[in-house]
């Protein structure tokens, strides 16, 4: 007998209680806190907050926890918020250059003013696992603990010999985008390109990056430096007539330095790729760097042959938030459109039967 | 954090809305033209109905009354969250009857019950563009509509009849609006496609992720694609419902058993209880046990 599909709304209220008791687990455990997860688990937080595009640790942790650590699902909670704040204004660009670098490395240069600092990486660890966080042993204080030293840019030096092209500016007159508040349509200029990669999925661009390297679009990149540290965000308010300090965020900022042969148009010189993201994640600022070198094929007159130089391939799917709703919404119910394919098949199949039953007759009559 | 969580009336803040309103007026003016709008984030995923939400936020008022379908029924999960989510956000009137609603969020379905003028039917739409499949480059589909070249669609539909000796295309039928713009009518059976023609409501199409919205003003007239050799068609079921009786309207598949058992019944769920309401029964209502009765309620 015909049992109606009733109580949605009961299962899906069930559905969330149960939710809510795996994510609190064994009760016998202390919960986390959020402070705990901002201190602990600094990098899935500035993850987060780099994706989501808004700067907040707490907010950030707190979908974390919510999220039972699924960095998409966090990400989605933290931009659902972001998007109902209102917006006072747009910044003035942070000065990379005055940033207080916790960490500072350079591929191009031995040694640099200002040298090259290693700061908290996991670089030259081994990856061991370590027993001694599972006792909670004491940890030594570092050897320096406030990050303070400006030092300057690497493309700056580069700058000087003229060798490099210039910062990226866009054209005379151009009003700067803002890809959450307006449609996206291709072409689209760099800034907007910017904006998408930096809250594009860090694994998307991973594996883009890494397929320009393997020759899918080849750039011939060299580190050129990757800085992490504090700078200051200062917004101009026109009551004022100057630019009052917000405060300081933590970014990872990649200057890629790519070679390039010159062509009709402009001299051989070094191009740049860059990379720029909340929090330290160089895995993303490198890849950012690398993607959005990438991208710049009309300047540099090169031709599209790789997915990574594709803007509409590359923009219109970096978004995780978007990617895993389209892809997950597929467990919603289709049966309506499922019912119609259905009914296709069918007849295609009675066709198709009727064809070869056809045939077979008419082979019989062929042999007798 | 405490003061974290108030929001706007349905959700959307009011400049949202006035943009979302100016992308609907412009979708009105020009049937079956996509308009890019600025999507936001909504708190449900993007390919859930975002883009139906928003519209619906944007035009709803206090005074509405709500009926979300998804597959034509008022009781699927995702149709469950979005009624549940504007009852939260908007604490707006909600309703299954279609007869009673002023707005109507749907996904995959137009109910059968003729709408009326006044009416306003939002779709939910994955790919707004028709000309998707056949080439994927936005770039390139936005040109194609503006010389009207759609030789490639027909092409398609020629191929499809030339292989399988009729068009394979069963949902998300391609329609010609007011004889200019070819439209995504959004993946409803082509079942449906008839009810857009020349409807009394006005029939609005959200996409989120894709970041469009388009429109069929009332009394437009809305003609799926075909050939003069090859006319569209409509599904055809060979039983009624098997609950109310109905013909001539969509069904829906059900499985009854392992042993290849099974029922069709109406996809519409609102018109299938009010026909029952009205005395109409069907083959497998005559008999009805009292624990599928029990279980239904």
């Amino acid at each position: 007998m015909y049992v109606a599909v009733k109580g949605g709304e009961a299962a899906i209220a069930n559905a969330h209680r149960l939710l809510a008791d795996r994510r609190r687990g064994d009760r016998s455990l202390p919960s986390i806190t959020i402070e705990q997860v901002v201190e602990q688990l600094g990098l899935a937080v500035d993850r987060v907050m780099a994706e989501a595009s808004l700067y907040d640790p707490a907010l950030a942790a707190l979908a974390v926890r919510q999220a039972r650590g699924d960095m998409i699902e966090a990400i989605f909670i933290l931009r659902a918020y972001r998007t109902t704040l209102p917006r006072f204004g747009y910044s003035e660009p942070v000065d990379t250059a005055t940033m207080k670098v916790e960490r500072r490395v350079s591929a191009t240069y031995k040694d640099l003013p200002g040298g090259q600092l290693l700061g908290p990486t996991f670089d030259y660890t081994h990856r061991l696992l370590d027993p001694s966080l599972i006792a909670d042993e004491a940890v030594a204080e570092p050897a320096a603990k406030e990050p303070g030293e400006h030092v300057m840019r690497v493309s700056d030096i580069l700058d000087g010999e003229g060798l490099i092209e210039g910062d990226g500016r866009m054209p005379e007159g151009h009003v700067m985008g803002d890809l959450t508040r307006e449609p996206m349509e291709f072409p689209m200029a760099r800034d907007l390109r910017l904006q998408a990669l930096a809250r594009g999925d860090e694994g998307f661009l991973l594996a883009l990056a890494y397929s320009t390297q393997r020759g899918y679009g080849r750039t011939h990149p060299f580190v050129g430096e990757v800085r992490i540290g504090e700078v200051e965000v200062e917004l101009d308010l026109p009551e004022l007539g100057f630019a009052v300090s917000l405060g300081l965020i933590r970014v990872t900022e990649c200057q890629m330095v790519n070679q390039f042969k010159g062509s009709a148009k402009q001299p051989p010189q070094f191009t740049r790729g860059y990379g720029l993201v909340f929090g330290q994640s160089e895995r993303k600022a490198m890849s950012m760097s690398l993607v959005d070198r990438a991208l710049r094929t009309d300047e540099f007159s090169e031709d599209i042959v790789a997915p990574a130089q594709d803007q509409e391939f590359v923009i219109s799917h970096a978004d995780n938030v978007q990617a895993t709703g389209f892809v997950e919404h597929l467990k919603l119910p289709h049966y309506v459109d499922f019912q119609a394919e259905l009914d296709l098949v069918r007849r295609m199949r009675r066709e198709y039967e009727a064809a070869r039953a056809g045939g077979e007759d008419g082979m019989k009559e062929a042999a007798e | 954090m405490n003061d974290l969580a108030t929001y706007n009336f349905a959700y959307l803040d009011e400049q949202t809305k006035r943009m979302i309103r100016r992308a609907i007026l412009k979708a009105v003016a020009i049937p079956g033209y996509q308009v890019p709008f600025a999507s936001r984030e909504m708190p449900m995923p993007y390919g859930w109905g975002t883009g139906g939400v928003q519209v619906t936020a944007s035009i709803l008022g206090p005074n509405d009354v709500l009926k979300v379908i998804d597959q034509g029924a008022d009781d699927t999960t995702n149709a469950v969250s979005i009624r549940a989510f504007f009852q939260k956000v908007a604490d707006v009137a909600v309703t299954t009857k279609t007869k009673d609603a002023t707005i109507i969020q749907t996904r995959h379905r137009i109910p059968e019950e003729t709408l009326k003028e006044g009416q306003t039917l939002v779709y939910q739409v994955p790919i707004p563009e028709p000309l998707r499949f056949l080439e994927p480059r936005e770039t390139e589909t936005r040109k194609m509509h503006a010389l009207e070249e759609y030789g490639l669609m027909h092409v398609k539909l020629y191929e499809d009849i030339a292989r399988n000796g009729h068009i394979a295309t069963t949902y998300a039928y391609p329609v010609k609006v007011e004889g200019r713009y070819v439209m995504d009518p959004s993946p409803t059976p082509k079942f449906d496609n008839p009810k857009m023609h020349m409807s009394e409501a006005l029939q609005l199409f959200g996409a989120g992720r894709e970041k469009r919205i388009y429109a069929v003003p009332p009394y437009t007239e809305v003609v799926s694609l075909d050939f003069e050799d090859h006319p569209f068609e409509i599904q055809q079921f060979d039983k009624p419902c098997a609950l109310c009786g109905a013909e001539n309207v969509y069904l829906d598949e059900v499985v009854l058993d392992d042993k290849g058992g099974r029922m069709f019944v109406c996809s519409d769920t609102d018109h299938c209880e009010d026909r029952r309401a009205h005395g109409h029964a069907g083959q497998m209502l005559a008999r009805p046990t009292q624990e599928s009765q029990e279980a239904a309620e």
